[in-house]
């Protein structure tokens, strides 16, 4: 029983991206892909030269960061009211929060650029309401337009693993913090948000890590001006045709996110979310 | 008594309720547009609306494009969805019942799928497709659903394995049934509602996947990929729309069934 997910990983997890390091190191993509060649740093040279490269990929790790820090602290109070407030019916509440994270990806995105279109509802909205007389083009197709829309797409997500934490607080504390004469402010200032805290690192990270590696939504919404590093590996192994690079970029852009994860494992224990 | 209770105290920032509320508000936003669109005879996604219309429903049926698209995937879901789940529940049964040598590592190996980019997955598995001389289909992007889906089935059987008393296999050995019976007679029943919900969760996760579905998908597109190939064309949009909210309905189904197996 151990043999088969084994293998699997093995030959299509582990080989996979062994191979696309060794590519990496290909002056080009010229013969046979499992030929012998001369490995060169050539395309890490580039790499690294470009400075186009780091600075998307700091931009990508900035977005994301932002993405993640906006939609963890967006979704902090949603995952507070199910825990403490809503009650009984906070079953319900909760399906209520997470269909639209099971909607299509795609559409949700198409859907946000008629919500930015120029003949979209908010420029509709705001003529109708007199605010511009003409519509504004500038909401759609920038990093403005990917960043919203990625916020908009992970509220839900991030709210699950803060509810986790939250659900862990044993009441009682509150009673016991209450007892001592602290205030609802207080209480939540010193009691919850402490306790909270592994819950809302793990949210962190659970939008950071993928919104590094995005390139579906740029490439919806984010016009030329809004592109992250995924969009130029993607581009070198498309539309550029140069895989060596683009393998080289993927090894960073894998190097990076392990590095980031790590950090965060140190962080928090993902463990101590999953136990009762 | 002077000191405000639990309860009182709870009752306080009355705001978060109306917060959650506004959130609600703002997530259903574009998909209560998208379904608008859906029903609105204009041919463009533009305001004003012009009338209400099921035309777009009943044009869904009527291009073939479009209904081989979901065939497809559906193929690749229910292809992926039980090939994760068989490999899934094998690494539950051995990560919840046996210690091993390199079992942190085989564990946090089925977990690197939650971790690597997709974009980065996509081009080492196009990488590797290549270098074997196996022809972008399918096929190919079945296996990769099945890796990414793999964290996910792995964890949900495992938590259900996990919360199960080990002794009831020892039981089951020492009433003589030999390892195999026991995982057909005991451990499977314990595990079954987990099980199904694992397999609803990764043909989800698959049906909807397009990261990796464009890099790996070849010429014979998946529903996403047909979709996203489609979206230029302005005059089919609506048709789309109409699709995908059936499919959400669809999807919609299926997740309220899993989580109600699961909950059992």
């Amino acid at each position: 029983m151990l043999s088969p997910p084994s293998i699997a990983l093995g030959v299509f997890l582990i080989a996979p991206v062994v191979l696309m390091a060794t590519v990496s190191f290909r002056a080009d993509l010229s013969g046979d892909l499992l030929a012998p060649f001369s490995p060169t740093l050539k395309q890490y040279q580039q790499a690294f030269a470009g400075e186009g490269y780091w600075r998307l990929l700091g931009i990508s790790a900035l977005t994301a960061f932002g993405v993640a820090a906006i939609a963890t602290i967006a979704a902090y109070p949603v995952a507070y009211f199910l825990a403490f407030r809503a009650g009984r019916r906070a079953a319900l509440y909760l399906i209520l929060l997470l269909v639209p994270f099971w909607t299509s990806y795609l559409l949700r995105v198409m859907a946000w650029k008629l919500m930015l279109g120029s003949e979209g509802v908010v420029n509709s909205v705001l003529i109708a309401a007199g605010v511009i007389q003409a519509p504004l083009d500038a909401l759609l197709y920038n990093r403005g337009a990917v960043i919203v829309t990625l916020i908009y797409v992970w509220i839900p997500f991030a709210a699950l693993p803060i509810l986790a934490g939250l659900g862990r607080i044993d009441v009682r504390l509150h009673e016991a913090a209450a007892d001592l004469y602290a205030g609802p402010y207080d209480q939540f200032r010193r009691v919850t948000l402490p306790l909270s805290l592994p819950g809302v690192v793990a949210a962190f990270f659970m939008v950071f890590i993928p919104t590094v590696g995005e390139y579906v939504t740029p490439l919806l919404v984010g016009g030329t001006g809004g592109t992250m590093y995924g969009n130029i590996i993607q581009d070198f192994f498309t539309r550029a045709a140069n895989w060596p690079i683009g393998a080289a970029l993927s090894v960073i852009m894998l190097t990076a996110t392990l590095a980031l994860v790590i950090v965060g494992l140190r962080l928090v224990d993902p463990r101590r979310l999953l136990a009762r | 008594m002077a000191t405000p209770t639990a309860r009182q105290a709870r009752r306080g920032f009355p705001i978060i309720r109306g917060y959650y509320w506004l959130m609600i508000g703002l997530l259903y936003l574009p998909i209560a547009i998208l379904f608008v669109f859906s029903v609105n005879a204009n041919t463009t996604l533009t305001f004003p609306l012009k009338g209400f219309t099921l035309g777009w429903y009943a044009r869904v049926v009527s291009t073939p494009a479009l209904l081989h698209a979901i065939g497809n995937s559906l193929i690749v879901a229910v292809a992926s969805s039980l090939a994760a789940t068989i490999l899934g529940s094998m690494l539950a049964v051995v990560l919840s019942r046996f210690e091993f040598r390199g079992r942190g590592a085989l564990t946090g190996l089925a977990m690197l799928p939650l971790i690597v980019p997709y974009v980065v997955l996509a081009v080492a598995l196009l990488i590797l497709f290549r270098a074997a001389g196996i022809s972008l289909s399918l096929m190919t992007v079945s296996i990769a659903h099945v890796v990414v889906a793999l964290p996910y089935t792995t964890l949900i059987v495992l938590a259900r394995l996990i919360g199960f008393d080990r002794q009831l296999e020892d039981a089951s050995m020492d009433l003589g049934a030999s390892y195999l019976a026991t995982i057909r007679l005991v451990i499977l029943p314990i595990a079954a509602p987990a099980i199904v919900s694992a397999w609803l969760t990764a043909f989800t996760v698959s049906f909807d996947e397009f990261a990796l579905a464009l890099f790996l998908a070849g010429r014979d597109p998946t529903f996403p990929v047909y979709l996203y190939g489609q979206l230029r064309f302005a005059q089919t949009l609506p048709i789309l729309i109409a699709t995908a909210v059936l499919l959400m309905a669809a999807t919609l189904g299926l997740l309220v069934i899993a989580e109600t197996i699961r909950r059992r």
